[in-house]
């Protein structure tokens, strides 16, 4: 028993005396449980809703201001037509259109009844469910105030809901993008972190530093085979969705492929930065998994939209590239969308790989200090 | 603490006295420190062309860092550092291409084959195997028949011969060979030191550490190292001619016995253990009858003494004495 | 002490078709110094890991402190100590720390710990380093402590494999002195080695070559026999590094 005890106290010592080991088992739930608390809620707020309203009479103001002032909704914009609808989507703020019909309260008060139609975003169909039936429930309440007054001729609207983009709502069409950004990030910035902390490791890093090698050969050395892997990957896995699920690519694949490749060159200087900030491949793996794989999951807007999050994670968020990549590939793989409209995050992307290409050369040693 | 001999005049061998002798290392007052501890402290000394300087020294002793600080890897704190006539701050990207790197544990490619490391560094260096065969080939030969081996399967002894033909395979004008023979058996070591000898042939300089003292006999100089200071600089016959009294060896059955007994003696100064013998030093530098008396006495039987030359290691541990009191 | 406390017949430890020991056979006595030599890849390794209870022979009989390897190996663990060059201390450990958990796993009381730990300090000098991590050691002393933690618990035997590599020659003979004071006490010492001197140090040597053992005696008579002054010179005549 004295064995065991005088073992177990020995594993004691070396927790308490390893700051890496104290972050994952203290650190990593506190991050966890504020990040799960705040940032992620799958709570419909501040969702961005356009009218198309036909009609414009005072039934159909008092029911866009019912939804407008529910706290779940923001108005983004009033249309004037229906060719505006997909522009307003591809546009990626509004997640919902609502339709008033024509002569909506004339029609309301001598039918009885009147139409409006619900057409969601479907690209994200979670979010898209719940938003229709946010938007049902205030407008069954504002069926029962209205209808109070005539207890025996209740008026009825009816809203019919339609998805825009993924009208089956396949959650692949969620998912698929997201696990492609996921991917793509954390195999890109493990490999190349490891690959070049290894030479560290195993001293064979010395030599190639007395070598006439320049340094930017070497890390563009450690780099090609990497991006010619990925790319490969990601046209694997495009092709596997498609044979598996039957989702196809909206827009043009050669912009999906360009952008890709944008975001696999990123991904790659991220994990040669990771890099120099390492001095081991258990350090370098550490950084690139948990520094990397949990925000990318919870804050890019992969699983959990970002409109749903607090300002403070939001802002959190502007700084992962991740986010921008899946703005970009579901515009383009769902969406359809061409690059006018995802130039923006396009030349995000670009730069941040600049920046992270120029810090790495520079914080290249080409000493062993 | 340092007593330093002349560098590289007489006793060296040298056919053509009107030969330019180019000091290929040339280190004035380096020191390095790591957070607080010193590494190295004011190193002096130099190399000239066409030998082999040995670096003899244990663990900690400085090596390491020093050699990183020639090889252009580290820069110094203090002092300069001069190869191949370039500063080893500003010149290292000329002097990379000429010298020839070995660290310690070898640093192969252990998930390449034998072939592929060689060529690898052929090319890295701009050079085919081809072009320099002829200089690789004594040491190369020995594990060819193995050359689509993965290094990683390799004995030390083969081990030791790759890394070295890698370092070799540019015809580097310099060599850097940090403890080449540490861990490695006997009979490699043997044969290690023989191929360096051959090396000479061909111009190259080579500086060369190790913590084996028997090493130190096969270099042209040797600067012996202890704790980041220089102990003693010159060519290994005269290190050992400079132990300072005259070394006895005495034998007895019981070694344990006669060395706790050896120490219990008046008249002794040091008394060291070496093989199958003990090296004592006494303080009037002789031996009498009183010695045998005493040590029977001690129990011990079978006593033999005799005056011995000194080794190199004798000499060290001499130097290390008087460090330690100094 | 004549007591056999090792006893090898016939021991054959096969990896597949490789035979890394072929046919060892030899005893070593309470008390003595045994050295253990033999290039890279003779077997060596392989061989210390049968004795001391960490891997099973393929056949033959070995028996260790009495207890046979082959059937009870956990038994052996408890009256063997071990020190190896590449691990011997937690360095994020203090020494007091490191010999009171080594004490606490043979089992030793708390009494006994204490007792034999301030011995301990007072003959390696060691007063003030007491409460000062490993990791702050030079290379020397950690040997040196690792050795003395090795036979805290007055094991039959110690096992040292390569004990005293890359130390410095003062450290070195200081530690072959602390051997030669263990094996007075009756402990039995059985220490692989590269140092060729080293090898002179001990009362027996055997050395092994590509799984065999092919000299086994004293030094003197070993240099006797193959008519060298030194037992490097015998080792470069009998021994053939491994090039497989």
């Amino acid at each position: 028993m004295k064995r065991f005890l005088g073992f177990v106290k020995k594993e004691f010592l070396h927790i308490f005396r390893d700051y890496r080991t104290l972050f994952i088992i203290f650190g990593i739930p506190v991050a966890q449980i504020l990040i799960f608390g705040f940032a992620i809620s799958t709570d419909v707020k501040n969702a961005g809703v356009a009218f198309l309203d036909l009609s414009k009479d005072e039934t159909t103001q008092k029911l866009t201001d019912k939804i407008i002032s529910s706290g779940f909704f923001k108005r983004t914009e009033n249309l004037t037509s229906y060719s505006e609808i997909e522009d307003i989507f591809r546009k990626g703020k509004t997640k919902e259109v609502i339709i008033f019909e024509k002569n909506f309260g004339k029609k309301l008060q001598n039918e009885g009844k009147a139409s409006m139609s619900l057409i969601a975003d479907g690209s994200e169909p979670n979010t898209a469910t719940l938003i229709t039936n946010y938007t049902m429930a205030i407008v069954s309440d504002f069926n029962t105030d209205i209808s109070g007054f005539k207890a025996n001729n209740p008026m009825l609207i009816q809203p019919e809901v339609k998805m825009f983009y993924n009208p089956e709502l396949k959650s692949q069409h969620m998912f698929v993008p997201g696990v492609i950004t996921m991917i793509l990030i954390l195999i890109c910035a493990l490999m190349t972190s490891v690959t070049i902390t290894r030479e560290k490791e195993l001293g064979t890093m010395e030599v190639l530093l007395v070598s006439p090698l320049r340094p930017i050969q070497i890390i563009l050395g450690k780099v090609v085979p990497y991006f010619l892997l990925s790319f490969i990957n990601v046209i694997l896995i495009l092709v596997l969705s498609w044979l598996v699920f039957g989702l196809s690519v909206k827009g043009s694949i050669i912009l999906l492929l360009a952008e890709s490749m944008l975001y696999i060159m990123l991904s790659l200087s991220v994990g040669i930065l990771i890099s120099t900030v390492s001095n081991s491949m258990q350090q370098a793996i550490f950084i690139s998994l948990v520094g990397m794989m949990l925000p990318t999951i919870l804050l890019s807007g992969f699983i959990y939209p970002i409109e749903n999050m607090d300002k403070a994670y939001d802002l959190i968020s502007y700084m992962l590239p991740p986010r921008y990549f899946i703005t970009i590939i579901k515009s383009i793989m769902i969406k359809g969308t061409g690059f006018l409209y995802v130039w923006k995050e396009t030349l995000v992307l670009i730069s941040m790989t600049i920046l992270f290409i120029v810090m790495s050369v520079r914080k290249f040693k080409i000493r062993l200090e | 603490m340092t007593d330093q001999l002349s560098q590289g005049c007489p006793g060296k061998q040298n056919s053509d006295p009107e030969k330019q002798m180019q000091k290929v290392i040339e280190s004035t007052d380096i020191s390095k420190a790591f957070g607080s501890t010193k590494a190295l402290n004011d190193i002096t000394f130099s190399v000239d062309e066409s030998e082999i300087f040995g670096l003899i020294g244990p663990d900690g002793a400085g090596k390491t860092t020093l050699f990183r600080i020639i090889a252009t890897l580290l820069r110094p704190d203090n002092g300069e550092m001069k190869v191949l006539g370039q500063d080893c701050i500003t010149g290292f990207k000329e002097l990379r291409r000429n010298i020839g790197y070995m660290p310690g544990r070898f640093s192969l490619y252990q998930d390449l084959t034998v072939e592929e490391n060689l060529n690898f560094y052929a090319t890295v260096f701009g050079t085919t195997v081809k072009e320099n065969y002829d200089l690789i080939s004594d040491i190369y030969s020995h594990i060819e028949p193995f050359k689509k081996r993965l290094t990683g399967k390799l004995s030390g002894g083969m081990k030791q011969k790759l890394a070295l033909s890698c370092a070799l395979i540019h015809k580097p004008k310099l060599l850097i060979l940090d403890e080449p023979t540490t861990g490695v058996d006997a009979v490699s070591r043997y044969e290690f030191w023989a191929m360096l000898a051959k090396l000479r042939q061909h111009n190259i300089t080579i500086i060369v550490s190790t913590p084996y003292m028997d090493e130190a006999m096969r270099c042209d100089r040797v600067a012996l190292i202890q704790n980041g200071l220089i102990l003693s600089v010159a060519p290994p016959q005269k290190i050992r001619d400079g132990f300072s009294r005259k070394l006895f060896m005495i034998k007895a059955s019981e070694k344990y016995k006669l060395i706790i007994a050896l120490r219990k003696y008046p008249g002794t100064v040091t008394a060291y253990p070496f093989g199958d013998s003990v090296h004592v030093t006494f303080s009037d530098d002789r031996i009498d009858e009183s010695l045998f008396r005493f040590l029977s006495e001690e129990g011990l039987s079978n006593v033999t003494a005799g005056e011995t030359e000194a080794g190199i290691e004798d000499r060290f541990l001499e130097l290390m004495e008087k460090g330690a009191t100094a | 002490m004549n007591e056999k406390v090792i006893y090898v017949k016939n021991l054959v430890k096969k990896f597949g078709s490789f035979v890394a020991n072929d046919n060892l056979s030899f005893e070593v006595f309470g008390g003595e110094i045994f050295g253990f030599l033999g290039a890279n890849g003779a077997g060596k390794t392989t061989a210390i890991r049968i004795l001391s209870g960490l891997s099973s022979p393929t056949s033959g009989e070995v028996f260790v402190a009495g207890i046979n390897a082959s059937k009870n190996p956990e038994e052996i663990k408890k009256q063997i100590g071990y020190m190896s060059q590449k691990f011997s201390l937690y360095e994020d450990l203090t020494v007091k720390e490191n010999i009171m958990l080594y004490g606490g796993i043979y089992g030793l009381s708390k009494s006994l710990i204490k007792e034999r730990t301030d011995n301990l300090l007072e003959k390696l000098n060691f007063r003030e380093y007491g409460d000062k991590l490993i990791a702050a050691l030079p290379l020397g002393l950690r040997q040196k402590l690792a050795f003395s933690i090795a036979v805290f618990h007055e094991p039959k035997i110690v096992f040292l494999d390569e004990p005293t590599g890359g130390v410095d020659p003062i450290t070195r003979r200081q530690f072959w002195e602390m051997i030669y004071e263990t094996a007075a006490r009756g402990i039995t010492v059985f220490v692989t080695t590269h140092y060729m001197d080293e090898a002179e140090y001990c009362d027996r040597i055997s050395i092994m070559s590509e799984g065999k053992i092919v000299a086994l005696d004293t030094p003197e008579n070993l240099k006797k026999l193959y008519n060298a002054g030194t037992v490097e010179e015998v080792f470069i005549k009998i021994a053939r590094p491994v090039n497989n």
